[in-house]
């Protein structure tokens, strides 16, 4: 470990003393994703969690250049940046957009898809913590069945969760990922790779929120684990249409040891309200993913 | 000298500190025990899983390793994750004893 560890970038972008609360699944995210991409990097950000880390004007605790925009149109004013270096013949700068998931999975996307569809060379990145978590735990359409959320507060979700990667690879775009806090040099090097690929990147991050899922914060980490094991969050990347599974869900998938997802339901409050049968169809549905996932790994 | 501007839009400076001294929102704190910690026994930079997970970025990875207690939220993550179990969060009133 301390070897793979050494390799990371030493220089820290967030700066102490931020907004996000105490023990922040996006906090840990964040600082790998901006090791990974260092200097010469250019972020837009819808309304989210990430806008409250940045601070309030006139000062921010991130140090990288940052532009601020209106919560449908992240995508759009990464094309313009996109378009904007090009114009000053500015190749150098990797221009990277990062939204929540209401800012992907539900007001973002048709901005998204336009521009994954014009193929512009940015990195989408989508932290998804399954929820409207900023405002205060709304229902977004990346929460997962049985989940109690204020705007689903006496029946819990009734719905599974939107499989974003999928609509994003109908984009025939050139590279997806998915990574986890909870393993943050598989993170860190997945970054790296987007960094160097041209065209369209998407990177999903599942990062786990101590207010929101209803867990102490010192959980994070483990919880986060804990939705690797049990398959939740599947740990993959997809280069060029070839499908591969990194780090620990490798292990998994190889070993065949992957944990019921009980374990992982029990730990949250959010799912205190969940019936047997809807963890019944949380598992299956599970199960039926993980499946598909082994299938277009064998091929 | 502060060198002036042209763009006339709403740009932030980057600082440290921008909520204010955060450490005040904790309500434990971390002391590491020296003697259990990897680092410190095998006297050569190991282990840092404190480091790797800390969401603020605030423990510095050397021989022994230090907490910014200026800033340290008190999540307690570097508590859970410690291999060893060097790390404990003592609550306040515990402190003050």
């Amino acid at each position: 470990m301390p070897e793979k560890l050494f390799k990371v970038n030493a220089e820290e972008y967030i700066l102490p003393g931020n907004r996000a609360c105490s023990g922040c699944g996006l906090s840990i995210a964040y600082r790998y994703v901006l090791k990974a991409l260092r200097e010469n990097t250019i972020l837009t950000l819808p309304a989210s969690c990430l806008t409250v880390l940045h601070g309030l004007y006139p000062i921010t605790s991130v140090g990288i250049p940052c532009l601020n925009c209106t919560f449908a149109s992240t995508a759009a004013s990464a094309s313009g940046l996109v378009a904007g270096l090009a114009a000053m013949n500015r190749s150098d700068i990797t221009v990277v957009a990062i939204a929540g998931d209401g800012g992907t999975f539900d007001i973002g996307i048709q901005a998204l898809s336009g521009a994954a569809e014009r193929g512009t060379d940015f990195i989408f990145v989508c932290y998804d913590n399954e929820g409207y978590m900023n405002t205060g735990t709304q229902r977004s359409s990346a929460t997962p069945m049985g989940a109690l959320t204020t705007t689903t507060p006496i029946l819990t979700k009734q719905q599974h969760k939107k499989d974003m990667m999928k609509i994003m690879e109908g984009h025939d775009i050139p590279y997806l990922a998915t990574c986890s806090p909870s393993f943050p040099i598989d993170l860190y090097d997945k970054f790296v790779k987007a960094k160097r690929i041209k065209g369209t990147r998407y990177v999903q991050i599942a990062t786990p929120c101590p207010p929101g899922w209803v867990f102490p914060p010192k959980d994070t980490v483990k919880i986060g684990r804990l939705a690797v094991e049990t398959g939740i969050v599947v740990l993959y990347e997809i280069e060029n249409g070839k499908f591969r599974f990194t780090g620990r869900s490798k292990t998994i998938s190889e070993k065949g040891t992957r944990a019921p997802v009980i374990h992982y339901v029990e730990r949250q409050g959010r799912f205190k309200k969940m019936s047997m049968e809807q963890l019944g169809q949380l598992q299956r549905w599970v199960d039926g993913k993980w499946n598909e996932y082994l299938r277009r790994a064998e091929a | 000298m502060e060198i002036k501007d042209d763009n006339i839009s709403a740009m932030c400076r980057p600082a440290v500190g921008e909520a204010g001294k955060t450490g005040d929102w904790r309500d434990a704190t971390p002391v590491i025990d020296h003697a259990k910690c990897i680092a410190s026994v095998k006297n050569r930079p190991a282990c840092y899983l404190c480091w790797l997970y800390c969401p603020e970025g605030i423990v510095k990875a050397g021989i022994p390793i230090e907490i910014n207690l200026t800033y340290c939220k008190g999540c307690g993550i570097c508590a859970e994750e410690c291999p060893a179990r060097a790390i404990t969060m003592v609550m306040h009133e515990e402190a003050k004893k």
